[in-house]
């Protein structure tokens, strides 16, 4: 049975010998899953904001929806891209598929309803502390929604977080849309993947150790920010 | 005070509307939460100038008495009249500083910034407001570590930079020292003889000594009383009243 | 600025897609087998230093490539199930098939070998005795090249292991290392192709049971994807790929590939 110590001696190894083959696979999974995040807080965001100030008729079947949609399986996502991004699909002219736009396009369906529902709690609460005032103050629908996007952006960080998280854990729906191309489209989990099934577990599990330190290094990253803005009281 | 009071109000053609909203005429105001009554039928008018102080026990639907007026809630049945002018316009030309004053993450300057671009304001006027506050030395400090007083200063401020023609107070000192209970209680008194329309909710006979031109006293969901400041604290009319001086009614 | 940034989005997203759209490179839809094994590591750097073509692989299983390749997701097509090949060239979506190679498929087992297979060459035999012993039996399931032949030996043995499904015969319903994974998890033979295995990592105390029938044999073939079929094909890339895979410098690199000193693939292009 390899062991998990030979794993982290190849993963150290791997980062030491600062493989280029390496590198390059970890900036596409960063570059697809922070595009990727950044494109579904843009869709996620929005929609967060509308139902957690809205009072529509709806609203719960709506909320419901959303929380559901958090937990969309990869593969089926996957699945669903491929068939429209395929060249027999209906989007097939734009000769995505196979490439880490596709990638991308996955990723962000798979998050943005993470990001909707997240930060929807999230402004949902800082709307309950702020509503009589701004009525007060008579603000526009969005003039409401975007001081809360604003005043909560530091837990909206989090909320990104998750998404990313998310994001550059999966792999059911990039290796469907990305079809893990050496050079191309392989990012991290593809990778994994790929070594598991040639039975090289050790290197699989050394990258999985390397993906997992990205993970830290992003979240530190985040949190840093945050307790600085808690510092100045902005959380 | 003079080389503050210019730029502190937008230019008088531009702030007031050719209609005025006061006189005030409450009819049969009544609010009622499921079977309970809070408000039960109050009937008042208030004059165009001047600070009202709105008195009473603790329960007694002083706030929502503030909110209503303020458009903030609908009553359940009754009509108030702000110089006959639409109900919907009203609220944008008052404002109301709460209890806990409700501000932005953000900076002290960046609170009075926001009401002023969403209002649709003179920017310039942010220094102007923050001085006549007395917070221009902490216009860059996060306004969420502010004092209890600079805090309510703050709400103050921004409640000014709207230009209300009517300002709502609902307990705006409930738990300050003397010296920012006097700050606050300087500012609005400058407002008010500035032509603003005052209503001041407040449990505190000093203040209400200090600020009134006339009491409206409620108990029970009813108006005890609504007189003059100068009858109502050397002769109260209502037994409630006298009571509520002395420290002996209770709910 | 909410206008800006949502610009800002929608350019990355082209430039993004601007990566991978050079004329001189082409998608082929291959077989788990050959890439895992690393064939196409050793073999692509030849054949693009030569013309410039960037290959792109997507290794799937058999089943799955093909269909990939009917949805003209790729232009060439590279898999081992001879019988399903012919249907997709007659039905109009490759040009031709042409044999590029063949390895052969084993069946491994573990070292303790419950149903007594270890060192034969007669693969109806063996499967027979697995399937009469309730030895645990490891499946692709998937409908792989690797599956279709493990379907047509257990034919060929007059054993249907599907009746048995979930009981000793297990469906893995996976790519062929995940099925090996999951067979040495479990202590189940198995059937995968020889260079797959000779590169795999996890053998553990698993041995070659079976090996040498002629039924075993694994006939790889090249099929360009038909421009007729598929307008977006790179029709002149994949072809000279596929002339070049078949000519006697391709079947000469190919025959050079070796793993542990072990030749994977034998070429057996018909030479013209």
């Amino acid at each position: 049975m390899q062991s998990i110590g030979e794993a982290f001696g190849l993963a150290l190894q791997l980062v030491a010998s600062g493989d280029g083959d390496l590198l390059e696979i970890v900036l596409l999974s960063l570059r697809v899953s922070l595009t990727a995040t950044a494109v579904a807080c843009l869709i996620g965001l929005p929609i967060g904001a509308l139902v957690a100030i809205g009072r529509f008729s709806g609203r719960g079947a709506v909320l419901i929806v959303m929380n559901a949609l958090m937990g969309l399986p990869p593969v089926v996502v996957g699945l669903v891209v491929y068939l429209h991004l395929s060249r027999s699909g209906p989007l097939g002219f734009l000769g995505l598929l196979y490439t880490p736009t596709a990638m991308i396009i996955a990723q962000t369906i798979l998050i943005a309803p993470i990001v909707a529902a997240l930060s929807r709690q999230v402004l949902e609460d800082l709307h309950a502390e702020y509503a009589e005032q701004f009525r007060s103050l008579c603000l526009t629908r969005l003039q409401t929604v975007q001081a809360l996007i604003w005043d909560a952006r530091y837990s909206l960080l989090t909320v990104g977080l998750a998404g990313f998280g998310r994001a550059v854990a999966e792999v059911g729906a990039v290796i469907i849309v990305g079809g893990n191309i050496d050079h191309l489209t392989r990012v991290m989990t593809t990778a994994i993947a790929l070594e598991t099934s040639k039975g090289d577990l050790a290197l699989a599990l050394a990258l999985g150790l390397i993906l997992l330190v990205i993970a830290l290094g992003v979240n530190a990253a985040v949190q840093s920010v945050r307790m600085t803005a808690a510092r100045h009281a902005h959380v | 005070m003079s080389d503050t009071a210019l730029p502190l109000a937008t230019k008088l053609k531009d702030a007031v509307p050719a209609a005025p909203l006061m006189p005030l005429s409450v009819r049969d105001l009544t609010l009622r939460f499921g079977e309970t009554t809070v408000l039960d039928g109050l009937n008042f008018d208030l004059g165009s100038a001047g600070c009202t102080m709105i008195m009473g026990p603790n329960g007694s639907g002083k706030s929502l008495l503030l909110k209503l007026l303020h458009g903030l809630m609908a009553p359940t049945s009754g009509h108030i009249d702000w110089g006959g002018q639409d109900p919907q316009a009203v609220t944008k030309r008052q404002a109301l500083v709460f209890q806990k004053p409700v501000l932005l993450r953000r900076s002290v300057a960046a609170n009075i910034d926001f009401v002023l671009k969403t209002r649709g304001k003179d920017r310039g006027r942010r220094d102007a407001l923050l001085d006549h506050v007395g917070l221009a030395h902490k216009a860059d400090q996060p306004a969420r570590l502010l004092s209890g007083g600079e805090a309510q200063r703050l709400a103050l401020a921004r409640a000014l930079a709207t230009d209300p023609e009517v300002l709502f107070l609902d307990e705006p000192t409930a738990s300050l020292d003397p010296a920012s209970v006097l700050a606050i209680e300087t500012i609005v008194r400058d407002a008010r003889n500035r032509g603003m329309r005052i209503c001041f909710v407040t449990h505190d006979m000093g203040q209400a000594r200090r600020m009134a031109d006339d009491v409206l006293f409620l108990h029970g969901g009813r108006i005890a009383e609504h007189t003059a400041a100068r009858d109502f604290f050397c002769e109260p009319q209502s037994a409630s009243a006298q009571n509520y001086m002395d420290g002996r009614l209770v709910v | 600025m909410r206008k800006r940034a949502l610009g800002a989005a929608t350019l990355a997203i082209l430039l993004a897609g601007q990566a991978c759209a050079q004329d001189q490179s082409i998608i082929v839809q291959s077989t788990t087998s050959t890439a895992n094994s690393g064939l196409y590591d050793y073999l692509l750097p030849i054949f693009q230093e030569k013309t410039g073509i960037e290959v792109n692989v997507v290794a799937v299983g058999t089943g799955q490539a093909i269909r990939n390749a009917e949805n003209c997701d790729g232009d060439v097509l590279l898999v081992h199930a001879k019988p399903s090949e012919e249907k997709f060239v007659e039905a109009g979506y490759g040009t031709s098939r042409t044999d590029l190679m063949y390895n052969d498929f084993i069946i491994v087992g573990p070292e303790a070998d419950p149903a007594g297979v270890g060192g034969s060459d007669d693969v109806q035999g063996a499967l027979a005795k697995i399937a009469e012993q309730g030895a645990l039996f490891a499946s692709r399931g998937d409908d792989s090249g690797t599956h279709k032949k493990e379907m047509a030996l257990w034919s060929d043995a007059g054993v249907d292991p599907t009746a048995a499904s979930g009981d000793w015969y297990r469906e893995t319903g996976s790519g062929m290392g995940a099925t090996l994974n999951a067979a040495i998890g479990m202590g189940a033979y198995v059937m995968t192709d020889r260079a797959t295995w000779i590169s795999f990592g996890n053998k553990q105390d698993y041995q070659i049971a079976v090996q040498g029938d002629e039924d075993m044999f694994n006939q790889y073939g090249v099929i360009p994807v038909s421009p007729d079929h598929c307008p977006s094909v790179n029709t002149e890339a994949a072809q000279t790929f596929a002339d070049w895979l078949v000519s006697a410098e391709g079947q000469t690199a190919i025959a050079g590939y070796t793993v542990a000193d072990q030749q994977l693939f034998f070429p057996n292009a018909p030479s013209n």
